[in-house]
């Protein structure tokens, strides 16, 4: 039970990172209906810009452990989400209008683009996060010794999924996202500026998966430069599995692919561990390609 | 296949021919790696280029082939050329059975779908499968391939054995590009449902292309088992994938000359600038973007057979 419980959370934690780097897929999918290849890769800008601003810069001495973490997390997040910004603009505007093929393509060009380059600036190694930013006490929770880092993984992941629900659905730009998600020609002739959604989903998708980055640099402490590729996919597979282009989807998918690799991974075998969210998406894909709560993907020719 | 075209070939088959005896071995070795990605990409090509269905889990085909031909060459001593048509089948049923339930995805889904495979191929591997595949470490010992008594050993002769087979490749390639099948495959790649409505079968013939371009690849393989005698995993990774998927892409989805071109300078060139090397996949990556921007149909695009009036007989 105990060995249970602790893969549980630790699934939990897992699966909430994969929540947030999916909700940039399923964002980017609802409006443009591209698969943003390069997302996974953002998500790694954000792990390395994390770990180069808190080397350089101490923001724990000056603003202490809570608060410098705070401003870290805003200041990857902004950055990340200007690099998603800039990529929309380079690789992705130019061919709004061309075969959705050519998009795919051209993204992940800028997945392979954005990987190297990082391996050109860090080299190929493992980078390994500072050491004692947050505590890493245990806390006991109901008789179990769960760490401090997780439950603040869980936290921060079940906060940021919320805020962006609550945008989405309540604010006035949240329903023009939705408009644009659904009709981008009626969404036009409502007065509302696509491209300016198109840009603001860049912004917001990116900026949640770079502090996913930033979370998985905090919570292993070990970073790497092609990570965000394996990521990316077990996100993507979240996003199919709660149904791509929808939210709420995304971050049930994310969570539940997180608890059943984890168990997996405890009960049946580490070594296929990546295999298991391999499988779970080509069987989603096979036998129920709208996922959980979401868009049909299959042609019915 | 028209008059220029075929001249082209003449010539760069001739100076291909002339490369051996004027290169050093590290260049002809080039050249085989070339040779073999050629190959590859002419398998992908049937697959993507044809029947423009994305797959990028080429390296899975390649993968089988080569360890089929391994294992036949080390536990049974079967000389690796024989086990050449036994690993283009054995890819081929696999190839069948993975893409049967999937190949109906749209596009970029099956596009995912194929690159899931790939891994799963590749972790199996890895896992060594069956106490079969050596886990991690692979397969070493694979015979060297004789032919006729001659046993190919040095850079020099597999440079022949595996240009022959890429010559061969393009000929019944070319074949089949203007058979009933080739010409099916370009009508659904263009318009799936008009290409159904008129009675084209298109799962059978988008599985059929699946198929035969598994075959090529796997035998592929092969020849690679035997050139490099051991065989791992990550030779069969998903950058393999990216790479082929990439000379197809690049050279122009469709076109075979195109494709051969691709190879060229997808394999060939960064051995040029070698004092690049590190640099070259983030030029692929921006190269990628910037075809699909300015240029999507690739360097030697494709082109569909034209006929001139006089070339349609008039109902008399």
């Amino acid at each position: 039970m105990e060995q249970f419980l602790q893969q549980l959370t630790n699934g939990l934690a897992v699966g909430g990172i994969y929540a947030l780097i999916a909700l940039g897929y399923t964002m980017v999918y609802g409006v443009l209906k591209l698969i943003n290849f390069a997302h996974g890769d953002l998500f790694t800008y954000g792990a390395y810009l994390g770990m180069t601003l808190l080397t350089s810069l101490l923001l724990q001495g000056r603003l202490g452990a809570v608060g410098g973490v705070l401003v870290l997390a805003l200041m990857v997040m902004g950055l990340v989400g200007l690099l998603g910004v800039i990529l929309e603009r380079a690789a992705y505007r130019p061919l709004r209008e061309s075969p959705r093929l050519s998009a795919v393509v051209s993204a992940l060009g800028a997945s392979i683009f954005l990987q190297n380059a990082l391996m050109l600036i860090y080299g190929a190694r493992f980078q390994v996060y500072p050491e004692g930013i947050l505590p890493q006490r245990a806390v006991n929770v109901l008789g179990l010794q769960v760490p401090l880092m997780r439950i603040v993984v869980v936290l921060v992941t079940l906060v940021m999924m919320a805020a962006l629900y609550l945008f989405v659905q309540k604010t006035k730009i949240g329903t023009a996202i939705r408009a644009a998600a659904i009709d981008q020609g009626a969404a036009r002739l409502m007065g509302i500026d696509v491209n300016r959604v198109i840009s603001l989903v860049f912004l917001i998708g990116p900026a949640l998966g770079g502090a996913a980055g930033l979370l998985v640099g905090l919570y292993y402490g070990q970073i790497n430069f092609t990570m965000g590729w394996i990521y990316g996919m077990k996100a993507f597979t979240a996003a199919i599995i709660g149904g791509i282009g929808n939210i709420p989807g995304a971050m049930v998918g994310g969570l539940l692919l997180g608890v059943v690799e984890a168990l997996g991974a405890g009960y049946v075998s580490v070594a296929w561990k990546d295999a298991i969210a391999f499988l779970v998406l080509i069987l989603i894909l096979i036998v129920r390609p709208t996922g959980l709560l979401g868009e049909r993907v299959a042609e019915k020719v | 296949m028209n008059r220029r075209l075929l001249a082209a070939y003449a010539l760069f088959a001739a100076a291909l021919a002339a490369a051996p005896f004027l290169l050093d071995a590290y260049w002809v070795d080039v050249l085989n790696s070339v040779g073999l990605y050629a190959l590859l990409a002419l398998s992908l090509n049937l697959i993507l280029g044809d029947a423009g269905l994305f797959n990028m889990g080429q390296a899975a085909f390649y993968a089988v082939g080569a360890y089929v031909a391994a294992i036949l060459s080390t536990r049974l001593h079967v000389p690796i050329l024989w086990a050449l048509p036994v690993s283009g089948l054995a890819a081929a049923a696999f190839a069948a059975v993975v893409a049967r339930p999937v190949i109906h995805l749209r596009g970029d889904y099956l596009l995912i779908v194929t690159i899931g495979m790939g891994e799963i191929v590749r972790i199996a591997l890895v896992n060594d499968v069956g106490g079969l595949t050596g886990g991690a470490n692979g397969i070493f010992g694979i015979a060297r391939p004789s032919v006729l008594g001659h046993r190919i050993r040095t850079p020099q002769d597999f440079f022949f054995l595996i240009w022959a087979f890429v010559a061969l490749t393009v000929f019944l390639f070319h074949r089949l590009e203007q058979s009933r099948f080739g010409r099916a495959l370009n009508y659904l790649r263009e318009d799936p449902v008009a290409a159904e409505g008129s009675g084209v079968n298109t799962t059978r013939y988008k599985l059929m292309a699946f198929v035969l371009g598994a075959a090529w690849a796997g035998m592929t393989g092969s020849l690679y088992a035997a050139k490099m005698t051991i065989i791992s995993p990550e030779s069969f990774s998903f950058w393999e994938s990216v790479l082929v998927f990439l000379i197809v892409i690049l050279g122009g989805s469709g076109s075979i000359p195109g494709v051969i071109v691709g190879a060229f300078l997808v394999v060939g060139l960064p051995e040029v600038f070698r004092g690049f090397a590190t640099a070259r996949m983030l030029v692929f990556g921006l190269v990628m973007m910037v075809m699909m921007i300015f240029r999507t149909q690739g360097l030697l695009p494709f082109r569909p057979v034209r006929f001139k009036e006089s070339d349609v007989p008039r109902p008399t």
